[in-house]
């Protein structure tokens, strides 16, 4: 559904998005995590047919991006959520869906059947002929998403969905989106929530002005370097912590709850050990287990290495 | 270019600026106040002068009048093309359309017609009215009907749709550069300024005669030219979505 080979945007001196690079498959979710500025709604531009590319080249629902002709028909089977609902407050929610849906030269029998069943699915058809204005934030992104639906795009852009909503709004547009996934729509969700892309993505991508990687959630933990081993125990102590350390010569060893945390490179080889020095210092073992790094960590450890992989 | 997509855009914002009353407050007042005031004025000028010397002063004074129809072809569509385009840029719903399967240039062909088509229907339908009350009031001091003529012909269908492009295409380059409907309507408030002047000199004694009013058109025919390369080199969605305030 997207292919991207090197794709670049400068701006003057700029460079906004270096040489990016992906294969998003047809009915794919694909979360792209980056901080504020990092290229994703600039990404998304260029992906969208919006701005013109600087260098490298996309391939979108099947057309080449940068030419005229190729970007009304990429706009004609994608649909876009930006970063700002920009809805006509004026106008009600079924005039705003019934404007873009004309654009997009539906026929009217379609269009009306499009924009009932959409605002149906928003929970929003008792209220279609209210003004927007009237609306709270989480109804108004609904409506905005119900625009991006409404000539039943093949591929969504969704640029932040959920930013500045409050948790209620939030999980319904979220709901929203899970459905839009069982309707096997290929969607590119832009986020910095990582919860939302662990809970929704097939796969992610992190972005900071180059990509940094992609994969599933669960590839991306497992790839991880840092690997711990958790040691549940029955009243843990400081005194215990510190014996632990000197037995095991490791500085990575954290006390949290009830649980000791302990970096190790080869848990096969090191967690026989490990057993054996808690024990040593006194400690009652409940469990032992292999801790994976949280989306979170990889995140983290990938946007603030100074060279991060290529 | 499909028109067919560019009047969806017109037909849109005309609907919202329908329940606009800084829009359309002076859409209806201007030419209805022109319309009335001027024709009462004249009517008064007739009565109180009882007929004498009114032959050479009274045309004179009427196509002078008659100017403030190019005036308002120059001030209202500003109020419209201000709002068209800076009140997407507020309610952020530029990008919106810019998605959209429509070319930059039927987005400002709709934006263009928006401000135009109404200007020229609030105009024509202004002067219609002017004419028919200045012919009832002059008809007997003049001996003739003074409307129509060709001096008006030219101002309604060759100068005012000349002017009202030009005050759009005026107004776009503003509203790339503004963040609120009022700065623009007040930066772009200038394109009336030389329109002004000629009024003046109209009241003073340069005949604002057919041969002028053609030369006068011929140079806002340039203007809207110059002006419509660089608007359409500004109206576009690199521009807009990357460099717009």
């Amino acid at each position: 559904m997207i292919h991207a080979e090197g794709l670049t945007k400068r701006f003057g001196n700029l460079t906004a998005v270096d040489q990016i690079s992906l294969d998003i498959d047809e009915g794919e979710v694909f979360g792209f995590l980056g901080p504020n500025g990092a290229g994703k709604t600039t990404t998304v531009r260029m992906l969208a047919a919006l701005i013109s590319k600087t260098s490298g080249r996309a391939e979108v629902a099947g057309y080449e991006i940068g030419e005229e002709a190729n970007e009304l028909k990429i706009r004609q089977r994608i649909g876009v959520l930006p970063d700002n609902v920009g809805l006509y407050d004026s106008t009600s929610a079924y005039q705003n869906l019934e404007y873009f849906g004309r654009l997009h030269r539906m026929d009217p029998a379609t269009l009306r059947k499009n924009i009932e069943r959409l605002l149906r699915m928003m929970d929003l058809w008792e209220k279609r002929d209210l003004p927007v204005s009237t609306y709270s934030k989480g109804m108004k992104q609904k409506v905005a998403i119900a625009r991006a639906l409404v000539h039943d795009p093949i591929l969504l852009f969704l640029d932040e969905p959920t930013a500045n909503l409050d948790p209620e709004a939030a999980k319904m547009v979220r709901d929203v989106i899970l459905e839009l996934k069982k309707e096997n729509r290929t969607i590119f969700l832009n986020t910095h929530n990582l919860d939302e892309a662990q809970r929704i993505c097939d796969r992610v991508g992190i972005i900071r002005t180059r990509l940094l990687t992609t994969g599933s959630v669960e590839s991306l933990r497992s790839g991880f370097s840092r690997k711990r081993t958790a040691v549940r125990l029955q009243r843990p102590t400081e005194e215990l912590v510190a014996a632990v350390k000197q037995t095991l010569h490791k500085e990575g060893v954290e006390l949290s709850g009830d649980r000791l945390l302990i970096d190790v490179e080869d848990p096969d080889r090191e967690n026989p050990d490990i057993t054996e020095a808690v024990v040593a210092a006194g400690g009652r073992v409940i469990e032992l287990s292999q801790v994976s790094p949280s989306l979170e960590e990889v995140y983290l450890k990938l946007v603030h290495e100074e060279n991060p992989p290529p | 270019m499909r028109v067919s997509q560019a009047w969806l855009v017109a037909r849109h914002d005309m609907g919202i600026f329908r329940h606009r009353w800084g829009v359309m407050g002076p859409l209806i007042g201007l030419p209805l106040g022109v319309a009335i005031g001027f024709p009462l004025l004249v009517n008064y000028i007739v009565a109180t002068n009882g007929g004498s010397g009114l032959n050479s002063y009274l045309p004179q004074l009427i196509n002078a009048f008659s100017f403030w129809f190019v005036i308002g072809a120059a001030s209202l569509p500003t109020a419209i093309a201000a709002y068209a385009i800076v009140g997407e840029k507020v309610e952020k719903s530029l990008e919106p359309l810019l998605s959209t399967p429509t070319t930059d240039g039927e987005i400002l062909l709709g934006k263009t017609l928006a401000a135009f088509v109404p200007t020229i229907l609030a105009i024509w339908a202004g002067s219609a009215l002017f004419q028919v009350l200045i012919d009832a009031a002059t008809r007997g001091a003049l001996g003739y009907l003074f409307y129509p003529n060709w001096e008006m012909f030219v101002i309604l269908f060759v100068l005012t749709p000349l002017v009202c492009l030009y005050a759009i295409e005026f107004s776009v380059l503003v509203s790339s550069r503004v963040t609120d409907a009022r700065s623009a309507q007040q930066y772009a408030s200038i394109t009336f300024v030389p329109l002004i002047f000629l009024y003046v000199a109209g009241e003073i004694g340069f005949s604002l005669d057919t041969t002028h009013l053609l030369y006068i058109s011929g140079i806002f025919a340039v203007l809207v030219l110059a002006l419509f390369q660089v608007s359409r080199r500004i109206f576009h969605r690199d521009e807009i979505l990357t460099r717009w305030k």
